[in-house]
């Protein structure tokens, strides 16, 4: 049930970045451009997202188990380190280059653009050299 | 500063979609989206590879089923400049699996379990990306 699970959280999740149009790069970056002709259309897809999700997870954190699943998990991590710090640099770079990010880029692949193709496979390297440098 | 297409309904329809997958993932599954979490795990772990996959899969559909359900194309415009993507896309996926989580794992997901480590990841991506994109404009 919980592979049933994953596939539609990735579909309802989906469709939610693209009518808010966070899969647009354009739309991003005239996001971040706030010093210039700003558009804080994104800054409503964050509120809208955490009125839901924020509520639920403290109402469920506290429960015995997720309905199909053995039990709740989630970061313990508590550390404010150089890598939180220098990872965040770099995706905030990446991020404002381009205007995607993973989930964006990869959502994007049903479009069938190369140009989003070319961003998925580099960040997939990405995500490689940082597993080996770990 | 000028304020120019903004959409808030249609982005605020989309966040609560997003928050709505979020939490219905924690209720069932018992774990918090994070995109970058799922897709490099996807790639360098054998652990849950599946559910990773299924969801990522689903993220894919999403964009066909949307087609499907409103009759409505989607329109983007990316770059299309090579060398650029390579950079952005390298330094995308090498800064969230450094840093543990990317704009959903911890914009979203962090930031609803009031986790400081999320808050202050958010603050510096979204900074730097409004930098990157001023000093890109000047340049």
């Amino acid at each position: 049930m919980n592979k049933v699970v994953s596939l539609v959280c990735g579909i309802i999740f989906g469709i939610g970045l693209v009518i808010s149009e966070m899969i647009n790069p354009e739309k991003v970056l005239g996001f971040l451009n706030i010093f210039r002709d700003w558009d804080p259309s994104l800054a409503f897809v964050m509120i809208g997202a955490l009125v839901i999700s924020t509520p639920i997870f403290h109402i469920f954190k506290n429960k015995n188990k997720p309905l199909f699943s053995t039990n709740f998990s989630v970061p313990t991590i508590k550390e404010i380190d150089k890598k939180l710090i220098i990872g965040s640099v770099f995706f905030g770079a990446g991020w404002g280059l381009i205007g995607l990010c993973p989930g964006p880029a990869i959502t994007s692949i049903a479009l069938l653009n190369m140009s989003s193709a070319i961003f998925v496979a580099s960040m997939f390297s990405g995500f490689y050299i940082a597993s080996k440098v770990n | 500063m000028n304020i120019v297409n903004f959409t808030p309904i249609s982005a605020l329809l989309g966040g609560l979609l997003i928050g709505f997958s979020v939490a219905l993932f924690f209720i069932l599954n018992g774990r918090m989206i994070g995109i970058s979490g799922i897709a490099s795990n996807f790639l360098v772990s054998k652990d849950r590879r599946v559910d990773n996959f299924l969801f990522l899969f689903g993220l894919i559909l999403g964009p066909l089923v949307y087609k499907l359900i409103s009759g409505k194309e989607i329109n983007i415009s990316i770059s299309n400049s090579v060398i650029l993507l390579i950079i952005a896309g390298v330094l995308v996926g090498f800064g969230t699996k450094l840093s543990s989580g990317c704009t959903s794992g911890h914009g979203i997901s962090g930031i609803s379990r009031f986790s400081l480590r999320s808050i202050i990841a958010t603050i510096t991506f979204m900074l730097i990306g409004i930098l990157t994109v001023l000093i890109k404009g000047v340049l």
